[in-house]
């Protein structure tokens, strides 16, 4: 029993049989062309644009997101120069205004000095020409005054007698008081 | 799977036991008698196959997302093993975007009616009839003819493919009916022979195993310890079950980047 089953199990095709097994036949032959091709053009019509249109799409976002990143960090990047750069300029322009504010200001000062200065002289040189304006004037008028004085004087003194000391006083206190009116009058006038 | 049972009924009432043969492949047709068109129930099953390979193929990249979940994954892993692991790695980029369609179709036509080998209830695989791996391998065989013909023109093709540099001139006439042996006649017949035999031989290793099982176990039912090899033998058959999906896979792997191959040769510029 045991040895049958060697045997038989050693030579399956020993019983005969009508079919090869190397030889093909027609409706393998057909079904097995049938099916390739119906593969063949599934494959070709449908998996590989799908496959193809999906790959693309994946690519597409993935390559995007990198794109879109990289805009966005060379545009943040811009900006922040952008900032950067206005601030320096904004510091340097406030030193800037600082400085001309600081000449302005030392200018403005000089030149209030200046004034005040030429004005102070300028008082002064007035009041100098003004004295000495009076004093030319004082001195003429003393210089006529004084001559006509001595001559009423003389002239006083030789039409009276001059031997009385009591007449001459009198005399001189007359003359005096003459002249003191005469003063009084010329200030009222 | 009648004549499995037929021979399992026999060996309960006559106690002899009866091999597997070769008629496995060949069952009565049920459809179409007589015409060129004949079904049996192995052209059923390479039918069957064909179309839940479609179904799957067309369902599976019909919408494709951008973040695939799991069963795209998996789909994507599956197309991308045979377009880009075997088309695209052996061919390059261009020639392998090229002849990806065809070799896909080999890949996924011979691992789709490979499997039904191993899948309960069908148990047999329609690669084991000849005439499929013959339509494939004509298919792989035009396919680098027509790939080196494009390319070289058919002088330089058949120069290149036969006539090697670097051999001394009174070999060459020796090295060139080797070639022509090798390149245009062995490559098509062990691509036909290698994929059929394989699965002519895994099914028959299970039918035997799984028809010895039932063997050894009827005599434990007539009284005999000898019965008890059936243990083993159903071990075996469930350790075969396990290596003939390999191979299912394997097969199909191993005809597919052997078509990307030849192609490759008939395209490189000098051997």
């Amino acid at each position: 029993m045991h040895l049958a089953f060697f045997l038989s199990a050693a030579e399956p095709a020993a019983e005969g049989s009508e079919h090869s097994i190397l030889i093909p036949e027609l409706p393998d032959l057909i079904w097995g062309s049938i099916a390739f091709l119906l593969v063949l053009i599934v494959i070709i019509r449908v998996v590989m644009p799908n496959v193809t249109k999906a790959l693309d799409a994946r690519r597409d976002a993935i390559e995007g997101g990198i794109d879109r990143a990289q805009k966005a960090q060379v545009e943040a990047d811009a900006r922040k120069k952008e900032y950067e750069d206005a601030l320096a300029e904004a510091r340097t322009e406030a030193v800037r205004i600082r400085e001309q504010a600081r000449t302005d200001g030392s200018a403005i000062l000089a030149e209030l000095k200046e004034q005040a200065q030429a004005e102070a002289a300028r008082i002064v040189a007035n009041a100098q020409a003004t004295i000495e304006a009076e004093r030319q004037n004082a001195l003429a008028s003393l210089r006529s005054e004084v001559g006509s004085l001595a001559i009423t004087l003389a002239s006083g003194v030789v039409g009276e007698s001059l031997s009385d000391d009591k007449k001459a006083s009198a005399m001189v206190d007359r003359f005096l008081a003459d002249l003191e009116a005469d003063q009084k009058a010329k200030a009222k006038k | 799977m009648t004549s499995i049972l037929l021979a399992t009924a026999d060996g309960q009432g006559s106690g002899e036991f009866t091999g597997p043969s070769i008629d496995e492949f060949f069952p009565t047709p049920i459809l179409f008698v007589g015409t060129p068109f004949e079904l049996n129930r192995i052209m059923l099953i390479r039918l069957l196959a064909v179309a839940v390979l479609i179904l799957v193929l067309w369902l599976g990249t019909r919408r494709m997302k951008l973040v695939p979940g799991r069963g795209q994954v998996a789909m994507e892993f599956a197309v991308d093993f045979a377009r880009k692991g075997i088309a695209i790695d052996t061919l390059g980029e261009k020639d392998g975007k090229r002849f990806a369609p065809l070799i896909m179709t080999i890949f996924f036509l011979t691992l789709a009616m490979n499997i039904t080998g191993t899948i309960p209830g069908l148990q047999i695989a329609s690669t084991g009839l000849i005439g499929q791996a013959i339509i494939l391998s004509i298919i792989a065989y035009v396919a680098f003819v027509y790939a080196g013909i494009r390319k070289f023109g058919v002088g330089k093709f058949f120069k290149n493919a036969l006539w090697l540099p670097g051999v001394p001139v009174f070999i060459k006439p020796i090295i060139a009916v080797l070639e022509v042996l090798s390149t245009f006649i062995v490559r098509p017949v062990t691509l036909t022979l290698r994929l059929t035999m394989n699965m002519v031989a895994g099914h028959m290793l299970l039918v035997l195993c799984f028809l010895a099982t039932g063997f050894f176990f009827d005599m434990i039912v007539n009284g005999s310890l000898w019965g008890l090899i059936g243990i083993g033998t159903f071990a075996m058959g469930v350790a075969f079950v396990v290596l003939e999906i390999f191979v299912a896979a394997l097969q199909a792997y191993i005809f597919a980047i052997l078509t990307a191959i030849y192609i490759q040769l008939a395209l490189a510029e000098e051997h």
